[in-house]
C-alpha cells in the first residue's frame, strides 16, 4: 500500500542517526580546514552510547531496509560528509567484490576496507577507455598504469582496480583485480586537493610493474569473448544500489542547507507559510518553498529507487533517474540557499558554503548527470550504446 | 511504513482507467476543445464507471467504498493522460460530493449525496477561483457576513467548472478571520451565473463566473454547519487532484514525443539520436517520476487525514512548473508540427498552462 509515513520505530532510528550527526558536525570545519581524516572514533562516542536510548530491531511493519539505509545515509550526511562517531569499514571496492568476486575471494578479502579505482587521467565517464594494463606473466598479473580520484584511497587496505588484459577486445578485455596495499609497485604518491569533501581521502594510485597473483582477478574469468561485455556489466550493476546512496548522501547535505536557511529566515522574521499564493508570500519565502519542493521531489525519486531494490524489482533506470535528479537538485538547492542568505551564505563562519562545495561532487562521481541522462534516454528510446552516444 | 507499491485494487483501477482514456477520451478530446463543449455521452459513460458514487456512503445510496484519495490520484493520472479537460470534467461532481461527504453535517449529506447516486449524471461544482490579478485561494475577496442565523455572501467567482449545468455551488468565502465554504443552489436569490467563459485551455470544460450579490445562506448550508470545515484541507485535496491530472498530461507528452523523435530525421539521422533531444526526453522522464511521487504523497496525507497543506503546496508548486516545462519542450521537439492544431501538443501546451494556475475545481 502506498504510504509515506514513518513508523515509531523508524522515527526512533532516524532520530538517533541525527543525534549522532549533530555531534559529528561539531568537527566538520576543523578537519575540513586541515584536510585530514577525522579520527576513527570521536571522544563523545562512549557517552553517547551510554545515554542514547536503545532502538529496537526493525519489524515487518517498519519501513523496508534499503529505504531506511537511504534515509539513514541522508541523516548522517546531514551532519557532515566525512565525520562519523565511529567510522565503519568498507568502501566502494567492497561492493564490487561482492558483485564480481567468487565466494573464496569474498571470504579472503571481504573484511578489508577496499577502494575502487576506475578513473584515469584520460578516462572518466567512459570506463571502457581504460588504459591501465594487466599482463599475465607466469602465474602473476603485471599491472601498469595510473588511477586518480580514488575515494577512501589512503585508508583502504586494498583496491579493486580496472585494467585491460587485451586492448583489442574493447570492453570485454576490461577486468577487475584486487591489489592489496603494500604490494611492491603499488604506490600512493599523494592525496588530491579538492573543492569540497576535503577531509575525505581521495588519492592517486600508481602501478609500476606491480605483480599480483593470478587468482586476484575478480571472478577468475580470463576469457575475452568478442561480443560480450565480460565482467563489465556485472560491475556496472553494483551502481544500482550505490547511485541512489550517493543521491541520498548529497540530499543529506542539501537538507542541512535548507534547515540552516529556514532557521535564519525565521530568525529574520520571515515565516515559512504553506498554502498561500504568490501575492501573499515574500520573495525569499516563495523561493525557499520552491527549493524545498525540489528537495522533496529528489528525495522521493531516491526512496522509490531503493524501495524497488527492496522488492527485488529491477531499478536500473530508477537508479539513474534519482542520481541525475539529485545531482542537479543539490546544486540548485545549496547555491539557492546562499543566494537567499546573501553574504552570510558565503561566510566560513557557517557551514552553508561548505555544504555547497561538498555536495557539488554528487553530480560528478558514480556517473555524471550527463551519463545518467544517456542511460535514461537509451532506456526510453530502446536504443543501444551504438545508437545513442 | 514507506512504500511505493499500489494495491492490487489500485492496479485494477489504473488499468481500467487507462483503457477508458484510450477508448472514450482520446477520440473526442480535440473535438471537445474546438467545440468548447463536451458531449453528453461522455458524462453518461463517466457516470456508468461510478467515479462519483462508489466512494459515497451506502446509507445515502453510494457504493460504500472507503474514501480513497490515493486511488483517486492514480485514477486521475490516467484520465489526465487521456485528456486533461475531460479528466477535470469527469471529476467535478466528485469534488462537490466528496467535500459534502468529508465535511458535511448529517443533514447536508442526507439532502445532497443522494443526488449523486442516481442513475443519471448530476453536476454540482466548486467555486474557489476569483477573477482579477494575483488570486490567492487562502485570501478570497468574496465575503460572508453573519446575519442572525444566516450568512450574507458577496463577491465574484470565476472558472467555476460545469457552471452551465451544476445544481449547487460550493462557494469559498472569507468569514471574518476564517475561511468557509457555503452551499449555494443555482436558483439562489442574488446569484447571477455568467455565459460560458473563454479560456486559453481546458476549453471543452464549460466554466462560468458567479456574481454573488448579498446571497443569503442559512447556517444549515455552511459546509459543516455550526463547526464549519477546514477549507485548507479542501484546497490541499484539490492541489493533489490537479497535480495528478498534470502528471498524466506530462506522461502523454513524453509518450508522443518518443516515437516522433525516433521517426523524424534531420541531417541524416533520427533527432532522437542527438543528445540535445535525447537528454530532453530523459529530463522529462526524470521529472514525471518526481511529479508522480509528490502527488501520491500529498494524496496520501489527505487520505490519512494528516495536515496535507505543506505536501500539497510542494506538489502543486513543483508539478505545475514541470508540467508546463514538459509541454513546452514537447512543442519544441515537434517543431512547427507542435504549433499546428492537427497535433495534440498544441492543446496540451495550452491545457498545461491553464491547469497550473487553477485551484479548487476538483479534489482527490
Amino acid at each position: 500500500m502506498i504510504d509515506f509515513t514513518l513508523t515509531e520505530n523508524d522515527k526512533a532510528r532516524l532520530a538517533r542517526t541525527r543525534a549522532e550527526a549533530l555531534i559529528c558536525r561539531k568537527y566538520a570545519r576543523e578537519y575540513e580546514e586541515r584536510e585530514e581524516l577525522a579520527p576513527d572514533e570521536l571522544p563523545e562516542r562512549k557517552e553517547f552510547l551510554a545515554s542514547a536510548a536503545a532502538v529496537p530491531e526493525p519489524g515487518p511493519d517498519d519501513t523496508p531496509r534499503p529505504v531506511m539505509m537511504a534515509l539513514q545515509a541522508m541523516g548522517a550526511y546531514w551532519g557532515d560528509y566525512s565525520i562519523r562517531l565511529k567510522r565503519t569499514g568498507g568502501g566502494l571496492g567492497n561492493a564490487a567484490l561482492t558483485a564480481a568476486g567468487t565466494k573464496e575471494q569474498q571470504a579472503k578479502w571481504g573484511h578489508l576496507t577496499l577502494s575502487m579505482a576506475i578513473t584515469e587521467p584520460g578516462c572518466g565517464s567512459d570506463p571502457s577507455m581504460v588504459q591501465c594494463t594487466a599482463v599475465l606473466d607466469g602465474d602473476e598479473w603485471v599491472i601498469n598504469g595510473e588511477k586518480i580520484f580514488v575515494t577512501t584511497g589512503i585508508r583502504a587496505e586494498g583496491a579493486v582496480i580496472w585494467a585491460t588484459i587485451d586492448k583489442s577486445a574493447g570492453r570485454a578485455g576490461i577486468k577487475s583485480f584486487l591489489v592489496e596495499r603494500g604490494t611492491p609497485g603499488f604506490e600512493v604518491p599523494y592525496k588530491e586537493k579538492k573543492l569540497g569533501i576535503r577531509s575525505d581521502d581521495t588519492a592517486v594510485y600508481l602501478f609500476k610493474d606491480c605483480r599480483i597473483p593470478r587468482e586476484n582477478l575478480l571472478g577468475l574469468d580470463e576469457t575475452t569473448p568478442k561480443k560480450s561485455s565480460g565482467g563489465f556489466r556485472g560491475v556496472m550493476k553494483t551502481f544500482n544500489m550505490t547511485r541512489p546512496m550517493t543521491a541520498a548522501m548529497g540530499l543529506g547535505l542539501a537538507e542541512a542547507a535548507l534547515d540552516f536557511t529556514r532557521e535564519q529566515l525565521e530568525g529574520a522574521g520571515f515565516a515559512i507559510e504553506y498554502g498561500a499564493g504568490l501575492g501573499t508570500l515574500p520573495a525569499v519565502v516563495e523561493k525557499f518553498i520552491r527549493l524545498e519542493a525540489l528537495f522533496e521531489a529528489s528525495v522521493l525519486n531516491t526512496l522509490e529507487c531503493v524501495w524497488l531494490a527492496g522488492q527485488a524489482k529491477p531499478n536500473n533506470m530508477e537508479s539513474s533517474v534519482c542520481k541525475a535528479h539529485a545531482g542537479s537538485a543539490v546544486r540548485v538547492i545549496t547555491q539557492g540557499c546562499i543566494e537567499l542568505l546573501g553574504p552570510m551564505g558565503v561566510s566560513r563562519e557557517h557551514l552553508l558554503e561548505k555544504w555547497m562545495r561538498d555536495c557539488r561532487i554528487t553530480d560528478i562521481y558514480e556517473g555524471t548527470g550527463e551519463i545518467q541522462r544517456l542511460i535514461i534516454a537509451r532506456g526510453l528510446l530502446e536504443y543501444t550504446r551504438a545508437d545513442l552516444k | 511504513m514507506i512504500s511505493f507499491g499500489p494495491t492490487e485494487e489500485q492496479e485494477i483501477v489504473r488499468d481500467t482507467m487507462k483503457e477508458f482514456a484510450q477508448q472514450a477520451m482520446r477520440p473526442i478530446a480535440r473535438d471537445s476543445d474546438e467545440a468548447a463543449s463536451i458531449p453528453q455521452d461522455f458524462f453518461d459513460s463517466v457516470w456508468e464507471l461510478g467515479l462519483t458514487s462508489t466512494q459515497l456512503p451506502e446509507e445515502h445510496g453510494g457504493g460504500g467504498e472507503p474514501r480513497a484519495p490515493v486511488t483517486n490520484a492514480i485514477l486521475l493520472e490516467e484520465l489526465g493522460y487521456g485528456d486533461a479537460t475531460l479528466a477535470v470534467a469527469a471529476m467535478v461532481p466528485s469534488g462537490f460530493a466528496n467535500a459534502v461527504a468529508d465535511y458535511g453535517t448529517r443533514d447536508q449529506k442526507e439532502r445532497l449525496l443522494p443526488l449523486f447516486c442516481q442513475p443519471t449524471f448530476h453536476a454540482a461544482s466548486l467555486a474557489v477561483v476569483e477573477p482579477g490579478a494575483v488570486f490567492d485561494a487562502v485570501k478570497p475577496r468574496t465575503r460572508a457576513e453573519p446575519k442572525g442565523d444566516a450568512f450574507v455572501v458577496s463577491g465574484v467567482k470565476s472558472f467555476v467548472p460545469l457552471g452551465d449545468r451544476a445544481s449547487h455551488f460550493l462557494v469559498v468565502a472569507r468569514n471574518g478571520e476564517r475561511l468557509d465554504a457555503f452551499i449555494v443552489p443555482r436558483e439562489a436569490e442574488g446569484l447571477t451565473i455568467s455565459e460560458p467563459e473563454k479560456n486559453l485551455g481546458l476549453r471543452g470544460l464549460t466554466t462560468v463566473s458567479l456574481e454573488l450579490e448579498r446571497v443569503e445562506v442559512p447556517q444549515a448550508d455552511r459546509l459543516g454547519g455550526k463547526e464549519g470545515c477546514d477549507v485548507r484541507n479542501l484546497l490541499a485535496s484539490s492541489r493533489a487532484a490537479l497535480s495528478a491530472v498534470m502528471v498524466g498530461l506530462s506522461r502523454g507528452v513524453l509518450a508522443d514525443c518518443i516515437p516522433y523523435a525516433k521517426d523524424r530525421v534531420a541531417f541524416g539521422e533520427a533527432i532522437a539520436k542527438k543528445q540535445s533531444i535525447a537528454f530532453r526526453l530523459a529530463e522529462m522522464h526524470i521529472e514525471i517520476e518526481a511529479m508522480r511521487w509528490l502527488t501520491w504523497k500529498a494524496a496520501s496525507f489527505v487520505e490519512n487525514r494528516l495536515d496535507a497543506t505543506k505536501s500539497a503546496h510542494l506538489a502543486r508548486c513543483y508539478v505545475a512548473e514541470k508540467c508546463m516545462w514538459v509541454a513546452d519542450n514537447g512543442v519544441q521537439i515537434y517543431g512547427g508540427h507542435g504549433y499546428i492544431r492537427d497535433n495534440p501538443l498544441e492543446m496540451w501546451f495550452r491545457n498545461a498552462r491553464t491547469l497550473g494556475v487553477l485551484e479548487g475545481t476538483i479534489g482527490v
